[in-house]
């Protein structure tokens, strides 16, 4: 078998597509947090918290109601980006104009109180939502086994990043919401209506997270924790990428997660610090990140 | 002014607090102190502290004349904190006898408590079996299960229905290795050869890449030397790459409530070692369906063991007619546990409890007839064979010659 430092390229390539699958994740995860930070200027501290109530609408949506999962890829989303804009309605819209972290508090507060409750009510050891038929089994890709559901998440996550590059870089309503961060009140005088562009930001960055969590709930356990852990590795990718940059968030997703991917094969240890000792680097030299500008 | 209110007040709450919570000296305490909030808390947790109780009251509430009272408190998986709460009760609250609930750290750090202020510590949750050497105590009782238990069930079972190469995803902390160790220990003495391991940092959020790298090693079993959630998601996605068709799994430690958490589908034809189920005999079935009646769920092992625990302390209580800890653990080293957690448990000079322990086979779902029905027994082993001899690593017990 050809190698290249050593390692099968076999190998490489396996890690390489885990990676992809990883990065897909970390992509739309972070992209949320980049459309609220950027349009909003508020650090969003329960990102995960929103991505485990994603899953936990895909699994009650099944229990309760046998609402299957492509129902629920759409419903979940969308019933939690709503729950995110009476949030931003009743709570955060209070703390803009005041120094970023008393939002970071805010909402690192509210993450904490939604983990607690879920744990309360669901347990702690967490539920198995079935990989839906359509999507069971998978291909041999001749240096590894894909399951179909994993590819799966990467064309979701590709056709997401991209629409939501999109919408926000492309249309007037991205322009829209872009001019509403640089300038409020200039905007209202032309009749817009700022808060309710505002709540709409909100939910949709946060339906994002939903979205995620939805897809991820056939992969791993749904419980109250799945979110925690994450949203800090997110958290360092949109560091890396550059707060609030769009482009950033998702490249810098996909390639933490491919470096992640690597890291897990030379030295597995290390594979939950490699993002931070990244992200250390890249503040050091390049504090704005990768796509960041001052 | 307000704030000199809210002084007082708040000064009030704490004496008033203060008071309720220090104990007459006439009255016989027991605690808790487990992982109420956090991963492990379905293992024990708040039904273990529900199942003490249950054993208070059937042992009639009181002993030697004293009412019997039970506190328990959330360690929060951080051992200082379970040491500073072990601490404070012995000196407040009157303590006379603690249980330790998941977390083999934490139990580590309630044990060199436990030899101070001698109190003696029912070790219930942990697995690391180094509370029974290197980290053992004169008052310290490693009651349900421990990690050189687990690797002989199990990995004996494996090696000699013919799985002789082994690959383990290690926990990358103190409870994974040593699981590591005793199991490798176990897979070479019978014949069988440890290939590899990754270790893996705890709560990882994807299991695959290091599953392609155990099934590369060419290994006939995949070694599982990880808990909970960890336990639970490498597995799952174990059977979504397809490992498992050419990997045997083996959990090193699972309970049924991870059984559960995965269904039959995901976690069929895998070997476990327990040491206790609730469907082994008519006592087992009472105290299942006495706690599937309370909480819509089958207890674990520990929860039946915080039960057993319980009687066992205050039965030698009752026998030695002092709470006296000394007096107590000297009877508690002579004494037969015979109830619905085990039939011939007795507690060695190290403190380890040794019972028999069930090396099961999860059923398929074709197997299983009603719910919780997960287990099939393969091997029921005596409790010398399964816990193994003496080291001599704890000083209160010398290995034999």
């Amino acid at each position: 078998m050809t190698s290249v430092f050593g390692i099968p390229v076999a190998v490489i390539l396996g890690q390489l597509m885990l990676g992809l699958v990883n990065g897909s994740f970390y992509a739309m995860l972070s992209l949320g947090l980049a459309v609220i930070f950027g349009l909003m200027g508020v650090v969003n501290f329960a990102h995960g918290a929103f991505y485990t109530l994603g899953a936990f609408a895909a699994l009650l949506a099944l229990q309760l109601f046998g609402i299957n999962y492509w129902v629920a890829l759409i419903v979940a989303p969308l019933a939690v980006g709503a729950l995110g804009m009476i949030v931003e309605r009743l709570l955060l819209r209070r703390v803009y104009g005041l120094d970023p972290l008393y939002g970071l508090l805010l909402t690192f507060g509210l993450a904490l109180i939604c983990e607690g409750s879920l744990n309360q009510v669901f347990g702690a050891t967490g539920q198995s939502y079935p990989v839906p038929p359509a999507l069971a089994g998978g291909f041999n890709l001749g240096f590894m086994f894909l399951p179909l559901y994993r590819a799966w998440v990467i064309a979701v996550s590709v056709v997401v990043c991209f629409s939501t590059w999109y919408v926000i870089e492309r249309t007037r309503l991205g322009a829209t919401l872009r001019a509403a961060r640089e300038n409020t009140p200039l905007l209202q005088s032309f009749g817009v209506n700022v808060p309710l562009l505002m709540a709409g930001t909100f939910g949709g960055g946060v339906a994002l997270a939903a979205l995620a969590g939805v897809l991820a709930s056939p992969i791993v356990l749904v419980n109250s924790y799945m979110g925690s852990s994450l949203v800090i590795v997110v958290f360092a990718v949109v560091v890396i990428g550059g707060m609030g940059s769009i482009l950033g968030s998702i490249v810098g997703g996909l390639t933490l997660g491919v470096v992640e991917g690597f890291t897990k094969v030379l030295y597995p240890e290390a594979s939950n610090v490699v993002v931070f000792v990244i992200m250390a680097l890249v503040l050091i030299l390049r504090p704005a990140g990768l796509f960041g500008r001052d | 002014m307000k704030l000199r209110m809210l002084t007082v007040v708040t000064a009030a709450a704490l004496a008033a607090a203060a008071g309720g919570a220090a104990r007459a000296a006439d009255e016989v305490v027991i605690g808790d102190i487990d992982d109420m909030s956090g991963v492990y808390a379905d293992v024990m947790g708040a039904a273990g502290v529900e199942v003490v109780k249950w054993a208070v009251a059937d042992f009639g509430g009181s002993v030697l004349g004293r009412k019997i009272a039970v506190l328990s408190a959330d360690h929060q998986n951080k051992p200082d904190i379970g040491a500073a709460k072990f601490r404070e009760w012995a000196d407040q609250n009157g303590l006379n006898m603690l249980l330790g609930g998941s977390n083999t750290g934490v139990n580590i750090a309630m044990a060199k408590v436990a030899a101070v202020k001698h109190v003696p510590l029912f070790n219930i949750g942990p697995g690391g079996a180094s509370l029974t050497n290197e980290d053992c105590t004169a008052y310290s009782v490693h009651y349900t299960y421990d990690t050189v238990a687990l690797a002989n069930g199990t990995a004996t079972a494996i090696v000699n229905a013919g799985g002789k190469t082994w690959f383990y995803l290690t926990a990358d902390y103190a409870f994974g290795t040593q699981l590591q160790a005793a199991a490798s220990r176990v897979v070479e003495a019978h014949g069988g050869r440890n290939l590899g391991a990754v270790r893996v940092p705890l709560g990882a959020a994807d299991f695959s890449s290091f599953l392609l790298q155990a099934q590369a090693s060419g290994a006939q079993v995949l070694g599982l030397s990880n808990a909970g959630t960890d336990f639970s998601n490498s597995l799952k996605a174990a059977n979504e790459f397809g490992i498992t068709r050419t990997m045997k799994p083996a959990a090193l430690l699972a309970f049924i409530t991870d059984i559960h958490s995965l269904g039959l589908p995901a976690a069929q034809g895998l070997y476990l070692t327990t040491a206790w189920y609730w469907d082994l005999n008519p006592e087992t079935r009472a105290f299942g369906k006495r706690f599937y009646a309370r909480f819509n769920r089958e207890p674990t092992m520990d929860q039946a063991g915080a039960y057993s625990a319980t009687l066992t302390y205050l039965k030698a209580v009752k026998a030695v007619g002092s709470t006296d800890p000394d007096k107590v653990m000297a009877q508690l080293k002579k004494a037969k546990i015979d109830d619905m957690f085990t039939s011939s448990g007795y507690i060695r000079a190290d403190g380890a409890m040794i019972h028999d322990m069930y090396v099961m086979q999860v059923k398929t779902p074709q197997e299983s007839k009603h719910p919780w029905d997960y287990y099939k027994v393969v091997k029921k082993m005596a409790g010398a064979e399964a816990f193994g001899p003496i080291t001599g690593l704890c000083p209160l017990a010398p290995a034999p010659k």
